[in-house]
């Protein structure tokens, strides 16, 4: 909403306020300003100057030289390539050293040998087009047609330049201040000055309405109100330049005096209005009826529009005319020779109007404004000072009478003025007289114990609107800042401190997080090698996404993982080790809503990383929180991963996740030139495996025996296998195992390894004897013995 | 003989004077002091002295013993503290050569500054609370005094699922979750992801984070609000941070408010990075709509509330100068590394 201050003051008298003190005082009781723009305060040392010759330029054929008298005795002269200025006119003349708008600096010089002293200044060079000034050439010089300008007076005040532009940003539950009065009474409040509203009056009429036009109003409910008046003997002509500089100061465009009035009555009353053409009103009458289905119209903007039986048209004897509250009809519209014009003032029901507009993808002003829900008590002095203006600017005569088909529903809202409730809520101390007189100036009655909201507020429903209207006008600065009280209980979860260690624990292995967005492409699931029938591929589908890349919720957080990584390896960072915590939203067959539950995956490529680097992390964040009795176990079917290269990751009978070196075929779906290493483990299965804590074991006080073993088998056995069979045979007494070589060559055999282990023994209440352990390694080489695993000798 | 004790205390001093490493030192230690050593020896005639005598020699030799002894001991001492300062001499490393480093991940950027603000209100009491992304309608809207066909669904683009799940536009329908699961009192944060159909560029993205706060409990006020939030904002920007709260409107809060902190760069007066208005907004907030309250099952008589939200993203972009949303998703490492 833009507001002219000029309009403003003719309701209420802020003179004394600076633009800058207005808005910050309007947005701290409620009405945000974005910004305000003072009209021609890029304009600087323009003046009014009258032509006393025009002569050609000695040295150029397209050139003329002027004598201007800028009312400063001694004439200048200007040079100008213009060709439509003659002596006589009156022109603006921009003198040495002006600014025009855009930052042109005009200072005097020579052109072609003769001396210029400024400019003389086109419609255009002031910031103006030919809807400011209907009788300007756009292609020329200027020529001022205003009457009572004075030579040498600056042009601002000359072309009425001198308004000031305020930009509001009203929020949806005030449609009553996207209007000039509706700001004067929050502003007469605001700086506590009196408002001065007058009531539209309209002092000659002629003939009756009733000759010429019935409504039929059969679509209450969608309507409540519809009023309108007639105009005869119409003479379409621009409007005069009050109204035109109003209407540029908010930023509207001038059409003609009759569209310009509708658009006047509107800024100033907030109600849209509608004007048409009586001739076009078939059999005189005006159905506001539900629309047809498949009924169409041609709406003014040229468009064809199917209708369908939820919205709302006004009609007439045979077609729609109007899609109501959105767009008038091309062939309804005013034309220079229209004679009788019908001003539409109407109330329609808001969300009606809202689904409609949006269904015909056709947002206007006026569906902007209906859509918020109108007061119909507005329709009647909307119409009124509409007429009241084709009076004043002598645009028709206005036919008397008026039809009002009124089925507003006008029962009215009582709230409980509770003081000291408003007082309690709100955290302040303000005498109940205080309150009534602000609502009593926002237009509220008070009866008894009960506040009554003006028509208008259809936003005041509860105390607690009530108690808004206070605390904004007794000033939100002015309520005191208080500490919360009561005992506040303000922890972690459980899960939120699992959630911090996995991060910590990530980031002290040198992993990176990243952030990737939760929507992906279903064309990912291809790109990482899963087949046509995985159930990964059932997720979550958006059904108005932006685009196919957005378009499914993931139900793998691997895809978001690779992306990432390719871009950094496309962008040529040499190495990257990244984790990202990030949801997976899994639809559920008997639930609306899918499971979501977080995956924490880990992807890295360079710094010389192998499968075992990344196994090693995930062992350290596995270890560090406490997680244990995990296996790692060769997977050679996931299509995403190196068939040779890859563990599913178990614990128990649960899955904790995948682990390996990406597929080379997956790498180059992503365009990536180097092994990749991907983990993705399940936040869920890992939370749900923290092992209870324990009691302290205490230090050992017996010394350790140690054993190194190294054992000859088949390539193929995985060590796993061996460590299983070792700490079943030692028993209790195995402290720790740890593999210390593995050698494949030339001194085995082919398709066998040598695995040396070492092993710590130790036993808690004795220091146990050689006998007992090497008792222990003999148990170990007869289990290993069935596995045919043989003492390397 | 006491002459003959005085030659060896002297040739001994002269000698350890002159003993430059620990060998020497403990062949002097042998020749003066050892079971064949000079002293020994001496000592070995003391028979053949008078019984007057006798004492006194013994006296000087003990004292010549001890003397050396002392010597030899000091000797043993700076011989060993010259050997190591040598050593350690030897052993200088330039230490201005790089470390051998130890690799260190970094948080993002997003996790990095929400980690902050949720310790600001653990500090305060608050808990953190979770909901779903893909959410009903009812939470997201419909509970929150948002109705279908409330002009204020369309300042929030909506990704729909169905007709009744969608992708929720604002962390807000937490609020209600919780109201629905527990009883005042209530101190929650409740960060998230938040969807809305935005087309990607530098100040847009579909996907962004909100923090949303709630409090109810009995003779919650306004004031209250404003006092937590200051303090907020405090914590978040610095004490000698300026804030503002300006009416708003929010379907699910009445009175409504949005918070505003004076520009840092231009202290109020109007510059570029606050467009001119000397203020920069932070939050919405307001108190919890007693119609809400009602639709939770809470008695808006018994009990008041206040809730707020703010956006993560401009948070962290207004803190580390990032221009660029983009950038957050992105997630090339030497962006990331620089948190």
């Amino acid at each position: 909403m833009n507001l002219s201050i000029r309009w403003l003051q003719d309701y209420v008298d802020i003179g004394h306020v600076s633009p800058r003190a207005f808005a910050e005082k309007m947005t701290m009781s409620g009405s945000k300003v974005e910004g305000y723009e003072i009209e021609g305060s890029e304009i600087r040392n323009v003046v009014v100057g009258k032509l006393l010759s025009v002569d050609p330029h000695p040295n150029a054929e397209k050139l003329v030289i002027c004598k201007v008298d800028v009312g400063s005795g001694e004439p200048i002269q200007i040079c100008t390539g213009a060709h439509n200025v003659k002596a006589g006119d009156i022109v603006p003349v921009a003198l040495d050293n002006s600014d025009l708008p855009g930052g042109k600096h005009i200072r005097k010089g020579k052109l072609r040998g003769e001396e210029s002293n400024g400019m003389l200044c086109s419609l255009g060079e002031l910031g103006l087009t030919q809807h400011d000034f209907p009788y300007a050439d756009e292609d020329g010089i200027f020529l001022l047609e205003e009457p009572d300008v004075q030579l040498g007076q600056d042009i601002q005040s000359a072309l009425g330049l001198n308004d000031t532009c305020v930009e509001f940003e009203i929020t949806s539950n005030r449609p009553d201040c996207l209007s000039v009065t509706g700001l004067a009474r929050e502003a007469a409040l605001t700086f506590d000055v009196p408002l001065n509203l007058p009531k539209p009056v309209v002092k000659n009429t002629v003939d009756d309405i009733h000759n010429y036009l019935s409504v039929e109003v059969t679509a209450p409910d969608l309507c409540p109100r519809y009023v309108a008046r007639m105009v005869k003997n119409i003479k379409i002509e621009p409007s005069p330049r009050w109204m035109r500089e109003r209407l540029r100061a908010s930023g509207v465009r001038p059409i003609n005096n009759i569209v310009d009035i509708t658009n006047y009555v509107m800024l100033e009353y907030g109600q849209p209005m509608h004007a048409f053409d009586h001739k076009f009103v078939e059999g005189g009458k005006i159905v506001v009826r539900r629309a047809n289905e498949g009924e169409t119209i041609v709406t003014l903007d040229g468009v064809e529009r199917t209708l369908s039986p939820e919205m709302l048209t006004i009609a007439d004897a045979k077609k729609p005319s109007a899609v109501a509250g959105v767009m008038g009809g091309e062939y309804s519209g005013i034309v220079d020779d229209t004679n009788m014009i019908v001003f539409e003032s109407a109330c329609f029901n808001g969300p009606s109007v809202r689904t409609t507009a949006k269904k015909l993808g056709m947002r206007t002003e006026a569906s902007g404004r209906f859509e918020k829900q109108l007061d119909p008590a507005t329709c009647i002095p909307a119409v009124e000072r509409a007429c009241e203006l084709v009076e004043l600017l002598g645009a028709g005569e206005v036919i008397g009478g008026m039809i009002d088909v009124d089925n507003a529903d006008r029962t009215e809202r009582r709230i409980p003025l509770d003081p000291a409730w408003i007082n309690r809520f709100i955290g302040i101390e303000v005498p109940v007289e205080k309150m009534q007189e602000i609502l009593t100036r926002l237009e509220c009655r008070i009866d008894g114990g009960d506040v009554i909201p003006p028509s208008f507020r259809l936003d005041l429903e509860h105390k607690a609107d009530i108690s808004e209207e206070i605390a904004r006008f007794y000033g939100y600065d002015k309520i005191p800042s208080t500490a919360i009280r009561g005992v506040a209980n303000g922890s972690y979860t459980d899960k939120q401190k699992f959630d911090r260690s996995i991060h910590a624990i990530l980031r002290a292995q040198g992993l990176s997080e990243i952030s990737t967005y939760s929507f992906i492409s279903p064309k990912y699931y291809d790109k990482i090698g899963l087949p046509a029938d995985s159930s990964y591929r059932n997720c979550v589908v958006i059904s108005n996404p932006l685009g196919e890349d957005t378009s499914v919720m993931r139900t793998t957080t691997v895809p978001s993982m690779l992306e990432v990584l390719s871009r950094n390896y496309n962008n040529r960072n040499k190495a990257a080790s990244l984790y990202e915590i990030g949801t997976v939203y899994l639809p559920r067959e008997d639930q609306e809503l899918p499971e979501e539950t977080p995956f924490i995956t880990l992807g890295a490529y360079g710094n010389d990383l192998d499968f075992f680097s990344l196994k090693g992390i995930v062992e350290t964040l596995l270890n560090g929180l406490g997680i244990e009795g995990y296996e790692f176990t060769a997977c050679s079917t996931h299509p995403t991963y190196h068939p040779g290269r890859c563990a599913v990751i178990s614990i128990g009978d649960a899955t904790l996740g995948m682990i390996g070196e990406v597929h080379p075929a997956v790498c180059e779906n992503y365009e990536i030139g180097t092994r990749v290493y991907l983990a993705s483990l399940s936040e869920a299965v890992m939370f749900a495996h923290v092992a209870p804590e324990k009691g302290y074991t205490p230090l050992p006080r017996f010394p350790a025996s140690t054993r190194d073993l190294a054992l000859l088998c088949e390539d193929a056995l995985p060590v796993a296998e061996l460590e299983k069979a070792i700490r079943g045979a030692v028993g209790t007494i195995l402290e720790h195992v740890s593999l210390f070589d593995v050698y494949r060559g030339s001194q085995v055999a082919e398709g066998k390894k040598s695995v040396a282990y070492s092993l710590t023994l130790r036993a808690d209440d004795r220091t146990l004897t050689d006998e007992e352990a090497d008792a222990a390694v003999k148990r170990v080489l007869k289990a290993l013995k069935t596995m045919g695993v043989e003492i390397r000798s | 003989m006491l002459n003959a004790l005085q030659t060896i205390k002297e040739q001994a001093a002269q000698a350890l004077a002159q003993a430059g490493d620990p060998k020497l030192l403990d062949e002097l230690r042998v020749k003066y002091l050892g079971k064949k050593g000079e002293l020994t020896a001496i000592l070995k005639q003391m028979g053949k002295l008078s019984a007057e005598e006798r004492p006194k020699v013994g006296a000087f030799a003990n004292e010549v013993r001890a003397s050396i002894e002392a010597l030899i001991d000091e000797k043993a001492a700076s011989i060993k503290a010259e050997m190591q300062s040598k050593k350690l001499e030897a052993e200088k490393i330039d230490v201005t050569m790089p470390g051998k480093a130890a690799p260190i991940g970094k948080p993002h950027p997003l996790t990095k500054v929400l980690d902050e603000v949720k310790e600001i209100f653990l500090g305060m009491g608050f808990s953190i609370a979770e909901g779903p992304e893909v959410e009903l309608d009812y939470y997201n809207f419909e509970a929150l005094n948002i109705p279908k066909n409330h002009p204020a669904r369309d300042t929030q683009d909506t990704f729909y699922i169905s007709d009744n799940v969608l992708l929720r536009t604002q962390t807000s329908p937490v609020q209600i979750r919780t109201m629905e699961k527990q009883k005042p009192p209530i101190h929650v944060i409740a960060p998230g992801r938040v969807y809305r159909s935005d087309a990607v560029d530098a100040t847009h993205s579909p996907l962004f984070h909100q923090i949303e706060g709630l409090v109810v409990d009995k003779g919650v006020t306004m004031a209250d609000l404003k006092g937590t939030l200051e303090l907020f904002v405090k914590r978040l920007y610095g004490e000698e941070s300026v804030v503002r709260f300006r009416p708003h409107h929010f379907p699910f809060t009445e009175p409504s408010a949005e918070l505003d902190v004076q520009c840092f760069a231009c202290k109020g007066e109007g510059c570029r990075l606050c467009k001119g208005e000397g203020w920069i907004e932070i939050l919405g907030c307001g108190m919890v709509h007693p119609k809400v309250l009602s639709i939770c099952g809470i008695d808006p008589e018994e009990y008041s509330g206040f809730a707020f939200g703010m956006g993560l993203e401009r948070i962290v972009m207004r803190r580390y100068n990032i221009s660029d949303m983009r950038l957050f998703y992105e997630n090339d490492v030497r962006f990331l590394n620089q948190f």
